[in-house]
C-alpha cells in the first residue's frame, strides 16, 4: 500500500474515531446541576453502604432490620446456559444470575441502589435490566444495556414499596423473557415487614419448545409458538418439579409462611392457587393494598403478589396455577410439605378431592394420537425409557418419590395394589381408573384419566415403576399391555 | 469472492414497502476472516499486533485468545476458524489493506436473506427458525472451521451459524439501548419495541443481529464476534 494511501486512511480512521467518540458521550447522562432532586423521603438520610445479599429461588434473602436507608451495591450476572426444564429435555436457557427465574433481590424503601449488570463473556447475545421498582427510564434497561464481556452501572432511589418483577428488555424482547429472564425485587416498606416463619420465592414463566411437553432432547425457543401464545411448559421456578418431590418448600404446623409470588411470563396471566388453604393476607398485585380470606389470586404477566398464611395440619398444600390444564399438563405444579400434627378436628382428608372435582366427575379422554419413540430393546432400557415417561406423565401427582399426596393420590411406592399383579398397573394406565381402591391399607377414592401412551410407552412406565420404589420388580412387554385395553 | 447481483430489499425496520432499499452489486468474502489470514496481516502491519494496538482502537480482548501478539501460537486447530476478539477499527482496517472494505448493514442483510435455496427467504418462517436455533446455542468451546457449516444459494458460507460479523455501519439501524422505547428515534430507523412497527415481526433472527450490532462500540472485540469483506464494482 503507498504511503499517502495510508497517511489518508489513518485520518478517515481518525475522523471516524471522533465521531464515534462523540457517540459515547452523548449516551452519557449528566447530571445537571439544576436538576431536581427527590428522595423517598426528604428527611431520611442513606446512612452507610452494603451488598446486597441475593439469593437462588425459592429462598429469599433475610428480613430487613435496619432502621435507616443505605446504598445497596447489587451485583448481577447474565448468564446464558442449557440447563434441564424438565428430568431428560434441556432448554438453552437466558439467566440473571445463573437461575430461572434470577437472584431475589432485596431492598428497603429509600434506599439508594447501586446496580452492576455483569453480561458473561460467554454470552451470545446482549443483555440488559428493566427493574419495575425503578422510577427511570426503561425501569433501568436504557442504562444497563451491556454487550457480552462488558459491566455496566446505574443507580436508583427505590422510591415505591412493593414487590416487583426484574426482567430483560433487549431486543426481541419477548424471546429474552420466554429464555427465563426475569425475577423479583422486594422494597421494603421503611417500617419493615411483619416477621413470619418462612418466606419463599415464587416466579411463574411460560416456556415454548419445538418439540411438545415431555419431548426428549435438546429442545431450542420456538418462535412462532411464542407468538401464537400456546406454551408447552408453564413452571414454577423455571423446571418441572422445581419445588415438588425432594425439592418441596417446607413448613412445620403453626408456621406463618410468606409467599413471594411473581409471574415473568411473557404471556400468561396466573391464577395463583394453593390448594387446600385459603390465604389470609394477600397484598394485591404486590403492592400496599392487602386482601383477606382469598382463594385464588391473579398474578398479571410482569406482576406480583405477596400471601401469607399459619396453616394448622400436616399437609402436602399444591401450588397451582388455577388455569388447571397447565397444572396437570404443562407443570405449573409445586408442594408446600406442612410437618407436625394431623388435626382431624380443623381438617378431614377429604377435602383434597376438591382436585378432581374441578376436573369433572367423569374419565377424561386425552388425544388418541400415538406418540412415535424409538422402542426400547430390553430391560435397562425400558426402565431408562419408562422414567421420562413417568416424569412426564406420571410425576405430577404421584410424585418423584413414588409416595403420592395422602388422601389423594395413591402410592406407587411399595404398593401392594400392583403386586403379584401387574396387569392391573397396566389397565389403570391404559383406562385410566375411578372408584374407591385400597392401597397399602389405605383408601382412595378418586379418578385417574386414561393415559394417551403408545403400548411401548405403557410397557416402558410399568416396569419402571416395577423395579423402583421399593417394589418386586419384573418387565412388562407391549404384547402384555394390547389385551389389556378396553376397546 | 462471490458476485452479488444487486437488486432491492425491505429491511426489517421499514414501516412501508416504497421503503425498499436498492442494493448495488458487488463482490463478498466467501468466508469470514480466518486466524491464518489475520495472521498475515499482523506480521505486515505490527501496530494491529496485539500487544501494540492503541487502547482507542481496540480493547484489552483484542486478539485474546491468540498466544503471541503477532501469531495464533500452538492453537493451529483454528487456523481456519474464523478470526474473532478483533475490533471495528481493526476489521475495518484489515479490509482496507486487501483493497476492500467492510459490508453496509444493508448490503449484509440483502445476502444473509438468503437461504440455501431462495435469493429472498425473507418469508421462510423454517430458514429463520434455524437461525434462531444458533443465536439460541452457547458459544462452542473450540470455533468451527469456516465453510463447514450453512452455504447460501450465492454459495457464501457462514453468514449465518458461525460468528456474528462487524459491518460498516454497524450503529445506523438502532435498537435503543432499551429496545421498546421508539418515540425519541426516526421511526423508520427503529426496530425494537418487541418487534411492533415492523415489516416483519416474525423474523426474530434479524432483530437479534440489531440489537447485538446495537450493543457494540467500535473498539469493543468480543469473541464471538468476527467479519469478512466486500468489494464494490467499479463503474
Amino acid at each position: 500500500m503507498k504511503k499517502t494511501n495510508f497517511k489518508r486512511i489513518g485520518l478517515l480512521m481518525l475522523l471516524l474515531f471522533s465521531i464515534s467518540a462523540l457517540f459515547v458521550s452523548c449516551k452519557t447522562d449528566k447530571q445537571g446541576s439544576n436538576e431536581l432532586v427527590w428522595s423517598a423521603d426528604p428527611t431520611e438520610k442513606i446512612v452507610g453502604e452494603e451488598k446486597a445479599i441475593l439469593t437462588d429461588p425459592p429462598m429469599v434473602p433475610p428480613q430487613i432490620t435496619r432502621k435507616h436507608a443505605t446504598k445497596v451495591i447489587v451485583e448481577l450476572e447474565v448468564v446464558e446456559k442449557e440447563m434441564e426444564i424438565m428430568d431428560g429435555v434441556n432448554y438453552m436457557f437466558w439467566t440473571f444470575g445463573g437461575t430461572v427465574p434470577g437472584k431475589f433481590i432485596r431492598v428497603r424503601e429509600g434506599d439508594l441502589v447501586e446496580f452492576h449488570l455483569k453480561n458473561h463473556p460467554s454470552s451470545k447475545v446482549p443483555h440488559n435490566i428493566d427493574l419495575h421498582a425503578v422510577t427511570g427510564q426503561g425501569g433501568g434497561a436504557e442504562a444497563t444495556f451491556t454487550a457480552p464481556g462488558h459491566e455496566t452501572v446505574f443507580s436508583f432511589t427505590a422510591l415505591n414499596k412493593g414487590l416487583f418483577i426484574y426482567h430483560c428488555a433487549t431486543a426481541p424482547v419477548g424471546m429474552h423473557i420466554a429464555n427465563g429472564m426475569y425475577g423479583l425485587i422486594l422494597v421494603e416498606p421503611k417500617e419493615g415487614m411483619s416477621k413470619v416463619d418462612k418466606e419463599y420465592y415464587v416466579c411463574q414463566g411460560d416456556f415454548y419448545t419445538k418439540g411438545a411437553y415431555g419431548e426428549s432432547g435438546t429442545q431450542p425457543f420456538d418462535m412462532s409458538k411464542a407468538l401464537e401464545e400456546t406454551p408447552d411448559y408453564v413452571l414454577f421456578n423455571g423446571k418441572v418439579g422445581a419445588i415438588a418431590g425432594d425439592n418441596a418448600i417446607k413448613a412445620k404446623v403453626g408456621e406463618k409462611v410468606r409467599l413471594f409470588v411473581g409471574n415473568g411470563g411473557p404471556n400468561l396471566v396466573s391464577s395463583f392457587h394453593v390448594i387446600g388453604e385459603v390465604f389470609d393476607n394477600v397484598y394485591v398485585e404486590g403492592g400496599t393494598l392487602v386482601n383477606h380470606n382469598v382463594q385464588t389470586t391473579i398474578v398479571p404477566a410482569g406482576g406480583s403478589a405477596i400471601t401469607e398464611f399459619r396453616y394448622k395440619r400436616a399437609s402436602n398444600l399444591v401450588l397451582v396455577d388455577h388455569s388447571i390444564f397447565r397444572t396437570f399438563n404443562k407443570g405449573a405444579l409445586g408442594i408446600l410439605k406442612v410437618e407436625g400434627e394431623k388435626n382431624t378436628t380443623i381438617y378431614s382428608g377429604q377435602s383434597d378431592d376438591r382436585i378432581y372435582q374441578i376436573e369433572g366427575g367423569t374419565i377424561q379422554t386425552m388425544p388418541e394420537e400415538a406418540k412415535l419413540a424409538p422402542k426400547a430393546m430390553n430391560k435397562e432400557e425400558r426402565i431408562a425409557k419408562g422414567k421420562q415417561v413417568y416424569v412426564s406423565n406420571c410425576q405430577a401427582c404421584h410424585q418423584a418419590d413414588g409416595n403420592g399426596i395422602p388422601n389423594s393420590f395413591p402410592p406407587l411406592a411399595k404398593s401392594d395394589y400392583i403386586k403379584g399383579n401387574s396387569s392391573k398397573a397396566i389397565s389403570a394406565v391404559v383406562n385410566g381408573l375411578t372408584g374407591q381402591i385400597t392401597v397399602n391399607g389405605k383408601s382412595y377414592n378418586s379418578i385417574m384419566p386414561k393415559q394417551s401412551l403408545s403400548d411401548d410407552e405403557v410397557a416402558n412406565v410399568v416396569t419402571y415403576i416395577l423395579n423402583n420404589f421399593g417394589n418386586e420388580g419384573g418387565e412388562v412387554t407391549p404384547a402384555q399391555v394390547a389385551p389389556v385395553r378396553k376397546k | 469472492m462471490i458476485f452479488i447481483e444487486g437488486g432491492t430489499y425491505v429491511p426489517l425496520y421499514d414501516l412501508i414497502d416504497s421503503g425498499k432499499v436498492k442494493i448495488e452489486s458487488f463482490y463478498i468474502d466467501k468466508y469470514p476472516v480466518t486466524n491464518k489470514e489475520y495472521q498475515v496481516f499482523v506480521q505486515k502491519f505490527p501496530e494491529w499486533q496485539k500487544g501494540n494496538v492503541k487502547a482507542i482502537y481496540a480493547d484489552k480482548n483484542y486478539l485474546q485468545h491468540w498466544q503471541y501478539s503477532d501469531k495464533l501460537g500452538n492453537n493451529t486447530q483454528i487456523e481456519n476458524s474464523p478470526v474473532v476478539n478483533i475490533s471495528w477499527f481493526a476489521a475495518k482496517k484489515y479490509c482496507e489493506c486487501q483493497g476492500k472494505r467492510l459490508a453496509t448493514v444493508d448490503e449484509w442483510e440483502y445476502v444473509a436473506i438468503a437461504s440455501e435455496t431462495k435469493k429472498n427467504a425473507a418469508k421462510d418462517l423454517a430458514f429463520y427458525q434455524k437461525i434462531l436455533d444458533w443465536y439460541g446455542r452457547p458459544n462452542p468451546k473450540v470455533m468451527p472451521n469456516v465453510g463447514k457449516g450453512f452455504k447460501n444459494i450465492y454459495g457464501v458460507y457462514d453468514i449465518h451459524g458461525l460468528v456474528w460479523e462487524w459491518n460498516l455501519d454497524f450503529i445506523s439501524a438502532l435498537s435503543t439501548k432499551d429496545s421498546r422505547n421508539g418515540n425519541n428515534l426516526d421511526k423508520n430507523e427503529f426496530c425494537g419495541a418487541a418487534s411492533s412497527g415492523s415489516k416483519n415481526p416474525s423474523n426474530y433472527a434479524a432483530f437479534m443481529r440489531y440489537a447485538m450490532r446495537s450493543s457494540l462500540k467500535a473498539n469493543y472485540s468480543q469473541p464471538n464476534l468476527g467479519f469478512r469483506c466486500v468489494k464494490s464494482i467499479k463503474k
